[in-house]
């Protein structure tokens, strides 16, 4: 645990102000427990470490950096169309929200529209990857509270929006779906088929899963009052997405800043009033169903038309730079690019919505049992990837 | 020799009573390899039943539908190697798993089966249970201390924390079972677990429906009480896989973590069979005093054959279904041969002679065989209880609740 | 019914007993005298039995082997006892302990020499299987008095261990 530059041993510890590093276990009130990188519940290669007082949380302080890939870095040495199937590793479990960000941001600096078949489709397969994505967030986060059952539930329902995927694009989960300009692949014969199929099958899915959980009194023992976060606390700490809706504030960049065409759509933004776990669990079953609003919407209107927009083979983004941000299933997905009028860009970062999220994991445990932090980090949906980069 | 057999089926008390001791083995082996069957039946059970919940098949691979699967995990488990931790105490921690295993399956020389198909019938049969079965808690905190490292330590701590918690409120759901019986015309109570089937019969109603709905509640309380008690889902926090400690049996490898599993189940099934005898009459079967009479005697007598050819009936249907490669041929012959054994078994079932003798038995085993379905169910359903919500309702729920319908029970039972 | 081998088990429980007694003190490990304490008690639980007290068998099951023992296991467990092993196992007052140990021993060999006579020769055998009936009534009948006191004991102990306790949670 020491400092590899300074060799101190307690400076990643400092704040968590440390005693004396011999007494046992059963001689001291306090203890130091390291949530390590493998563990069954921590969803990715995240370390905490926990300073306890019997069974009570009293701080926390999170290790990351284990599945950091340099992709930042990566991106500036490759030209804007080859960084495409990058973004998809960050956070790998709503990839095609991730191109959607990046081709939009990209598309900005270029000053490039993508035309509105294109956009059908973008918001279409985006819709849909939430659903997915919530899904997953579903059957891990009922797992680490202790029901086994959602999971194989809802991992059987998101194979059929990976069916799609695949069929459309060829992947199912790093589907690398658009690219700069619209999107490449024409849909399949049949894709509006098996998107309204999908609509019908699984609305009973969600009520199977909240039929569960939702009034089960042990899942609203566990969840209800735990990692309470407030409005104003979510706001300091710039915590997006669901999180923030489930605390009472009615922020979501789909209707806030609206990027591609999510104007034309009619849906509602759920929000929750306690800021407790049950509230994000609630608004993210919610947000499901709105998705399925979208979709709805969507795959009645879709207009004929050219899918790609007119964009140079070989990119040069006049210099400039552009922040771009859309509502990724997990919070705020911003890309910020830096163009110095290269084929390659100067810079670009990532602002990942899981990890400006896991800030919040402080506040959220201090007081708290030991089983709610692994209920905590499952119900703040962060994906290592996304975390580390 | 004959002479000897059947000039003791005519018996009318258990061998232990009678003091017979060749017959009290026989049946002592009988019970205790009945146990360790059902413990492997069980543990094929939950592996089929958890993954038909989770829509998934199972095991497929050893044996026909994964039928030989527990033998399977029996070899690999022995053949492990023998891990102790540097600094255990090695004596504690080899007789930790005995302790349990021992505690659990001494309680089956009480066990009705039938007004006289039991080992022996002790007086003091369910206080017996009790106190015996809650020496296994000895065991758990001796395995966690033993294994010289925290985690197991916290493990096991909580989880004696538990099961002592529970067993309060368990023995008071059974306390208001005991008053049930005393109100039968001799006036007199009996702790036996034969009398207190006996005292169902004499009353002509199974204690659960007894003035309802008290001994409903009693019979909820002792299930949700012995759930906890054998740690089990939702009750698991202390072995679950995903909170911070791992449990008491973490440094346990191989054979000695079968012994705990193997404990672990047989205990299960003990206090399925002390929920079975108080409330849901034993050896009695279903409808006692409404459907009663020679014919529905007759209807009912018929169920246990009828039961063995339904499963046989179902081993054909999976026979049917098996596909129709080389591969699939052992497996196939397997089944089959599977589903035949069981359709004799069923057919042996209907000659009066043995239909009359194996009534009790078998109401008995189906009844416990519900209840361990039940386990199964509420392992693929529910979440687990945090660690303080559990305590919180094994005293602050159910403790006020029995107490409150023992007093109830009590003043009706003098009313009445 | 009628008992089976009674001196054969008689005496195998009482050596039982005394081989665990003696394995309490003499171990220094504090788990194994525990352990020693328990199996101890669960031989006294047989020879309750013998005595055709099956109730108090029963009890001393549950109560001794299975709560008060594991009270005593936790405590043991908690508290750090590895000193406690490290030290020498007769400490310098041997000698006074034997001659104390070996005076009592005395005085019950006394007493049961001159006593034989208090003792009579065949106790007629109580009924077995009313030791619970006859347990229950003498306690809530005669002594109920003295049982609502001891069961007032125990309480205000349990009230003063939560207290006590309290801080730390």
């Amino acid at each position: 645990m020491a400092d590899p530059i300074t060799k101190d041993p307690t400076s990643y510890l400092s704040h968590l102000e440390l005693g004396e590093p011999d007494k046992t276990f059963l001689d001291s009130n306090e203890l130091i427990i390291n949530m390590g990188p493998q563990h069954p519940a921590t969803h990715g290669v995240l370390r905490v470490i926990l300073k306890l007082d019997g069974e009570k949380v009293l701080g926390t302080e999170c290790v990351i950096g284990y599945l950091h890939r340099g992709v930042e870095k990566i991106a500036e040495n490759r030209t804007y169309t080859m960084f495409n199937p990058y973004v998809d590793r960050m956070d790998y479990v709503a990839a095609v929200s991730n191109g959607l960000g990046y081709c939009e941001a990209v598309e900005k600096l270029l000053n490039v529209q993508a035309p509105p078949r294109a956009n059908y489709i973008r918001v279409i397969l985006t819709e849909l990857n939430r659903i997915a994505s919530h899904q997953l967030w579903l059957g891990t986060h009922a797992l680490d509270i202790g029901a086994m059952t959602p999971l194989f539930y809802t991992f059987r329902d998101r194979e059929e929006i990976l069916k799609i995927f695949e069929k459309y694009c060829g992947a199912r989960l790093t589907t690398h779906a658009f690219r700069i300009g619209g999107c490449q692949y024409e849909t399949y014969e049949g894709f509006e088929a098996d998107v309204k199929k999908f609509l019908d099958f699984f609305p009973p899915k969600i009520d199977e899963y909240e039929e569960l959980l939702t009034t089960n009194r042990i899942w609203v023992e566990r969840t209800v009052g735990v990692g309470k976060i407030s409005a104003a606390d979510c706001k300091a700490l710039g915590v997006t997405g669901p999180v923030l809706r489930a605390s009472g504030v009615k922020w979501d960049i789909r209707k806030a800043l609206p990027y591609a065409n999510y104007s034309e759509f009619d849906f509602e933004i759920p929000t929750g009033q306690n800021g407790d776990t049950y509230d994000r669990y609630m608004v993210r079953m919610q947000e499901m169903r709105q998705a399925l609003r979208i979709i709805r919407q969507a795959v009645e209107r879709i207009p004929e038309g050219p899918i790609m927009a007119k964009v140079p083979k070989v990119m040069k983004p006049p210099v400039g730079e552009v922040y771009h941000s859309i509502e990724a299933p997990k919070g705020e997905l911003g890309y910020f690019i830096v163009s110095d009028g290269s084929t390659q860009p100067y810079r670009v970062r990532v602002r990942p919505p899981s990890f400006v999220n896991l800030q919040a994991l402080d506040i959220m445990v201090r007081g708290a049992l030991v089983a709610d932090v692994i209920a905590v980090i499952g119900t703040l949906d962060i994906v290592l990837g996304e975390v580390d980069r | 020799m004959l002479d000897y057999i059947t000039s003791y089926l005519g018996m009318n008390t258990t061998p232990g009573q009678a003091g017979n001791i060749f017959w009290a083995t026989v049946y002592i082996l009988v019970v205790f390899g009945g146990v360790s069957v059902a413990v492997m039946a069980m543990n094929w059970l939950e592996r089929k039943a958890l993954a038909h919940f989770q829509i998934r098949l199972g095991p497929m691979r050893v044996g026909p539908h994964g039928l030989l699967q527990p033998i399977a995990d029996a070899i690999k488990l022995f053949t492990k190697e023998d891990i102790i931790p540097a600094e255990a105490d090695k004596f504690v921690f080899w007789i930790a798993p005995l302790i349990i295993l021992c505690a659990s399956f001494t309680v089956y020389i009480v066990v009705p089966f039938g007004p006289t198909h039991a080992i022996t019938d002790l007086n003091i049969g369910i206080l017996f249970m009790l106190g015996v079965s809650s020496l296994s808690v000895l065991g758990v905190v001796m395995a966690g201390w033993a294994s010289n490292s925290h985690y197991p330590l916290i493990g096991s701590l909580r989880s004696s924390a538990q099961m002592i918690s529970y067993e309060v409120a368990m023995g008071m759901a059974v306390v208001s079972a005991i008053l049930m019986t005393s109100l039968n015309k001799t006036g007199t109570g009996t702790l036996s677990m034969i009398g207190i089937v006996q005292a169902q019969q004499e009353q002509q109603v199974w204690f659960l429906f007894k003035f309802f709905p008290l001994g409903l509640i009693a019979f909820i309380i002792f299930a949700i009480a012995m759930v906890a008690e054998t740690n089990r889902a939702p009750f698991d926090l202390p072995e679950a896989e995903s909170e911070l400690t791992a449990g008491f049996h973490t440094e346990y490898s191989g054979l000695r973590w079968s012994l705990f599993m193997l404990g672990e189940y047989a205990a299960m099934i003990a206090v399925s069979s002390i929920a079975v005898t108080l409330w849901l009459g034993g050896w009695m079967r279903p409808f006692p005093n409404t459907l009663s009479g020679e014919t529905w005697d007759l209807v009912f007598s018929l169920v246990p054959g009828l039961s063995f050819l339904g499963l046989a009936l179902i081993a054909f249907i999976g026979v049917a279904r098996m596909p129709k490669h080389a591969y699939f041929r052992i497996q196939t012959i397997g089944l089959a041969g599977f589903g035949a054994v069981l359709g004799l078994i069923g057919l042996a079932l209907f000659a009066p002679p043995v239909r009359d003798r194996i009534q009790d038995i078998f109401w008995f085993v189906a009844k416990v065989a519900v209840f361990m379905y039940l386990y199964i169910w509420y392992r693929a359903t529910f979440p687990r209880y945090r660690f303080d919500q559990l305590m919180k309702v094994g005293w602050k729920v159910l403790l006020p609740v029995a107490i409150g319908v023992l007093i109830l029970t009590a003043i009706v039972g003098v009313i009445f | 019914m009628t008992p089976v081998a009674t001196p054969f088990f008689f005496y195998l429980l009482s050596g039982l007993t005394l081989v665990s007694g003696v394995l309490v003190i003499t171990r220094k490990n504090a788990v194994h005298s525990a352990l020693a304490l328990i199996f101890g008690l669960l031989a006294q639980a047989g020879l309750y039995l013998m005595l055709y007290a099956p109730f108090v068998a029963g009890v001393q099951i549950i109560l001794y082997a299975g709560g008060i023992m594991v009270l005593f296991l936790f405590v043991i467990m908690l508290v750090n006892l590895e000193r406690s092993q490290k030290e020498a196992q007769f400490n310098k007052q041997w000698l006074v302990g034997l001659l104390a140990a070996g005076a009592l021993g005395g005085l019950f060999v006394a007493v049961y020499m001159r006593g034989q006579g208090l003792f009579p020769e065949h106790a007629p055998l109580p009924l077995e299987g009313s030791n619970t009936q006859q347990v229950g009534v003498l306690l809530y009948g005669q002594y109920m008095f003295a049982f609502e006191i001891a069961s007032l004991l125990l309480l205000v102990a349990i009230i003063g261990a939560v207290v006590m306790a309290k801080k730390r949670i």
